[in-house]
Order: C-alpha cells, then structure tokens, then sequence
C-alpha cells in the first residue's frame, strides 16, 4: 500500500546539506485497535526511516482513530506505556510525530501529538481548541490542552545537524490564527499539524469543502509566518464519515512542495530546505518586523477591559 | 425576485443544491466499499424497484464492490407497474449484473386473506417490510449486506416505512436529495426510463410520489435545504419566496417523523444506558 516514491530528496547534491526530508504517512487508523495501529506505525516508520526521511508525520490520533467516544478511556496511553516505548525505539531510526489519547496522572484524556526522537518523547502537544459543534463532539470526552510551545527537533538523521526550530497544532489548533502567531513568535520554522479533517461540503468545485479551507489556511500561514506548513490528514471511513487526505507540505513563501496527496492511504517524501526559508525571510521579513510590543500592550488593555 | 438580507434569491437556492457528481461518486464509491469489507463482507443486496433511488445505489455498490459482488432483487407484487420491472431489469443488465426476481404476491396475498380489510397504507407498509424480510434473508444466505436506497428528503419528509425500505446496514444515498439524486443518475448514465419518469413507490396502481406528499421534489427539497443545510430562520424562508404555509407544513412533517430516523427509546435505569451513556461507534475496532 505505502509506496515511497523514489524522491529526489534521496540523492542530496546540496553541500552542506540544508535539507530535511519529511514523511507524510497519511494512513486510516483501524478504530479503537491500538494493537494493529502500533504494528502499522511501526511497518511505516520503518518505512519512512528506509527510504531516507528524517522525520514521519502521522494524522491526528493516528494510533486510535477519531471517533472513539468510549473508546477514548480504553485507548488512552501514558508516556510510559509498552506501546509508546516501542514506538519511540522505532525513532532511534527516523524522527516520528504520532497521534495518540494521553492519560495524565490525574486522569485527564487529551488529544495528543507525541515528537519521538532517539529513543525518547521529546515534545507533547496536548490539543487547546477541542471541536464540539456540528459533527464534532470532542470535548464530551477529552480535557483541552493549555500551551503552543516550539521546540528544537532533534532530527537525528539529518546531516549535518541544523537547528530546526518545529511546533505541533493539531487540527483543530489550526483554525485559531493566534495559535500559528503563538509559535511563529516562539521562532518556529517548521509547523507540524497532524488533522483528522472529516470530508463535507461537495457542492463547489473539485475539491471538498473542507480541503479548501485547509488549503487556504496551511498557505496562509506559511507565508505570513513564514515557515514550512506540514499537514498531514488521514483517509478512511468511520461510522460513514469520510476523511479527505490531502496532507500536503507548503513552503514559506505559501507554495505547496510537490503535490497534496489523494484520498488514499500512502506515504510521499518531500524535502524541506532551510534556505528557501532563509530566503523567504529576506524576501517577505514579516518576522523582523512584527511589533510584539504593540501585540503585548493591546492584549494587556482587552485583558483588563474583559476582566472589568 | 425575493431575497433574504444576505441577498440570498430563490435561483441560488436551487442553484446551491448543485453537487459535484464525480466528487460525490467518489465519496459513495469509497463508503460502500470500506464500509462492507470492514465487517467483513464483499458482496451488497439490494432491492431494486425500477426507480431512480435503487438504480443509483446499486450503481455505487457496482462500483464499489465490482458487479459481481452486487445482487439486486426485483421484487414485484402482482399489482406492481409492469414497467417497473422491466426499468428495473433494465439498470440490472445495464450494471452487468443478475437479478434475483421473487414474485411477492403469495405472501402478501396470504397475509391480506385474512386481513381483508386492510386500506393500502397498510398493505404498503407490508409490502415494504416483506421485501426488507427477504433482503436480510439474502443477507445471511449470500453473506451481503443490506444496501439501502433511502434519499435524503423521503428521510427528512418521513416518506418511507420503518422497519421497511428504511430498514438496512448502509445507506449511501442518504444525504442527497432527490433533486440531487437525478443530477447524479444523470452523471452516471442511468437509463433515461428511470430518470425521466415520475417518482413512485409503486405500493399500489398509478400511485406518484408528487400527488400522494401533494407538492414537488424541487420544490422541497430547495426548502428542506435551506431549511435544514442552511439553517434558515422563518423570516429568512418567506424572504426567500416560500410560503408560510409551505415553511409550516414541512417543518411538521420533520418534526412528526422524527421518531422513524432513530433507534427505539430505551427506559433508563442504570449509568449506563445503550446508546445514551454507553456510546461507541458502530466501526468500532474496525
């Protein structure tokens, strides 16, 4: 099923190399079988590691599917689960980004995305903006995260190591500008966004309607905050609902890298260059010139007036 | 012309029943196939009338699962429209399929003898829950699942018997309106006989599916959609050019039927109740 393509990202002619090669496994999750998603993640990681990725992206909740209700409590894992221990040994070969339910120690269930590097958890992103309108029901079920933070990705694979300054919005996050503002100003180059987007709205042109609005909103925000937009979006069915794929990586000047995916499962490779993010920013220094202060000072003021 | 503050006209309200048909194909295309093969099934059923609905469903399962995973049964009453059969018939060879023909008339003959009396709501009713009996039959005998052929405003209007037509595993057709349904038959090449006639349930000679609701698919299926996608408020439906009465009456009929689109009520006693607070999704481990 998984066919990584024979990617230029594989034979680099770049010196000294700036590139990191990313992996999107756009997968359908099996719901609620935490055994068999383990086992996939597994096959795929290896997958990625072999053909030459530093770093594998999986869908939001990736390793138990999306429409869990129930099934949330009986698919939740900690960080020091067997499954999450063995997932991390598979990222001692490739950098991995994986979807999961996440117990805190006070029993708390949240939507989370786990960076696993080298053997370790590196970075968790715990879900902020929890669906619950329309079709989506989430926060009957999950507690919401409370931070954007970025981080240093390890990338272990990539050579020579450069800084790679990333940070995960999942989905949801995705939908709240101040979310990417957030990690833009916490410097990040690289935004990860493992989504579980369902398929609705068939009326307008070719596309869904919600893949056009993620197309608008991973364009956009790579280019105001120039950075690099990883979307990585799942396919399949549950209960009759469709997912739409699409993952896609957009480069920071707003251009998809390579094409978006279909709405099969697969895996694709694209390469991410650190200086066409330098370039970007030379070209477009919206970064340089944001005035965080002004941000900072308005904020106080609407903070005091909501509070009044 | 009409319109509402966001001026909105009655011409977009049809024109935004518009659907992608090759998209929609491949949504269709790829629910039926997960959706069986998850429970472990290869092969879809269906009841095929003659009519626009089963037409197009058994062309999605046919796409789906390949034709010759897909079983139609024409199942005609003796007082049946000839040409019902022989439309259905027609979309079976045109699919590449072999239909099952099974000639309902002695058991519901058998039934009625002794319930003379029965107006033809209820023998109907009968017929349409006869034919769900012998689909779940082949159901088990073939190991196929039940693919419905409900649409979107017979679901909304309560136009169809529970436990009946309504009564299958997966329905592919139930979110698009009729109107939409015709646009996507039309896409798929359907035969013009089952297009161009007038939709019936053919429970009983020359009944039509306009005379018995009393207005027209077009005509509902733009207020349905208004009324229901767009979430359009009174006000905004009379703007629009509805009628008052019209707006009334199909917000009735919604409501009224509400009943037949979800499962039994259960009596709650414990925590945790079937379907109220012990909630998982039907595709669960799968």
């Amino acid at each position: 099923m998984v066919k990584p393509e024979p990617s230029p990202a594989l034979t680099s002619d770049v010196a000294p190399r700036s590139e990191i090669v990313v992996a999107l496994a756009q997968l359908a999750p099996r719901l609620g079988d935490l055994a068999a998603n383990v086992t996939r993640h597994l096959e795929l990681i290896g997958t990625a590691a072999a053909g030459g990725a530093d770093l594998v992206v999986f869908p939001e909740l990736s390793l138990t599917g999306y429409f869990l209700k129930d099934l949330v409590t009986e698919t939740a894992l900690r960080l020091d689960s067997p499954e999450v221990q063995l997932l991390a040994e598979a990222s001692r070969g490739v950098d991995a980004v994986v979807g999961c339910i996440l117990e805190s120690d006070d029993h708390r269930f949240h939507n989370a995305a786990l960076y696993l590097s080298g053997g370790a958890v590196v970075h968790v992103h715990r879900k902020v903006y929890l669906p619950t309108y329309g079709l989506f029901d989430e926060a009957r079920d999950l507690a919401a995260g409370d931070r954007f933070r970025a981080f240093e990705a390890p990338l272990r694979s990539a050579e020579p190591r450069r800084p790679w300054r990333a940070g995960v919005l999942i989905c949801e996050d995705l939908w709240h500008p101040s979310s990417a503002y957030l990690l833009a100003r916490d410097g990040v180059d690289l935004i990860i966004c493992p989504s579980a987007s369902p398929g609705r709205g068939v009326g307008h042109g070719s596309e869904i309607g919600t893949a056009q609005s993620y197309d608008v909103i991973t364009r956009t925000y790579a280019q105001l905050f120039t950075a690099y937009v990883v979307y990585c979006n799942r396919v399949g069915y549950e209960d009759g609902i469709n997912f739409w794929g699409g993952s896609r990586v957009v480069d920071p000047e707003g251009r998809l890298v390579g094409e978006p995916a279909g709405r099969d499962e697969g895996m694709a490779l694209h390469r991410l260059d650190l200086a066409a993010l330098r370039r970007a920013r030379i070209a477009n220094p919206m970064l340089r010139d944001e005035r965080h202060d002004i941000v900072d000072a308005e904020c106080h003021r609407l903070h005091r007036r909501e509070r009044a | 012309m009409p319109e509402t503050a966001d001026g909105l006209s009655r011409g977009d309200a049809a024109d935004a029943l518009t659907v992608d048909c090759p998209l929609v194909t491949e949504i269709l295309t790829g629910f039926v196939r997960e959706e069986v093969r998850k429970v472990g099934f290869e092969r879809g059923v269906v009841g095929l009338s003659g009519g626009i609905d089963s037409a197009l469903t058994l062309a999605v399962v046919c796409r789906a699962l390949g034709p010759e995973n897909a079983i139609p049964v024409i199942m005609p009453y003796r007082a049946s429209s000839p040409a019902s059969e022989r439309d259905a018939r027609l979309v079976a060879a045109q699919l590449g399929t072999t239909p099952l023909v099974m000639d309902i008339s002695p058991q519901i003959d058998a039934y009625f003898d002794r319930n003379p009396d029965a107006d033809r709501n209820r023998r109907g009713n009968k017929m349409a829950r006869e034919r769900m009996s012998i689909l779940y039959d082949l159901s088990l005998a073939r190991a196929a699942l039940v693919v419905g052929t409900s649409n979107k405003t017979e679901l909304l209007l309560g136009y169809g018997t529970i436990h009946g037509d309504m009564a299958h595993a997966l329905n592919p057709l139930g979110d698009l309106y009729k109107t939409q349904i015709f646009a996507l038959a039309r896409h798929l090449e359907l035969p013009a006989a089952v297009i161009e006639k007038a939709p019936s349930a053919d429970l009983w000679e020359g009944q039509s599916d306009e005379d018995e609701l009393g207005f027209e698919y077009a005509a509902v299926d733009q207020l349905l959609h208004q009324m229901i996608d767009e979430r359009r408020t009174r006000a905004e439906l009379h703007a629009l050019g509805f009628d008052d009465a019209f707006v009334k009456q199909i917000h009735r009929r919604v409501r009224d039927s509400q009943y037949k689109r979800r499962p039994p009520l259960i009596a709650k006693l414990s925590n945790r109740t079937i379907d109220r607070d012990f909630r998982y999704p039907r595709d669960w481990g799968r």
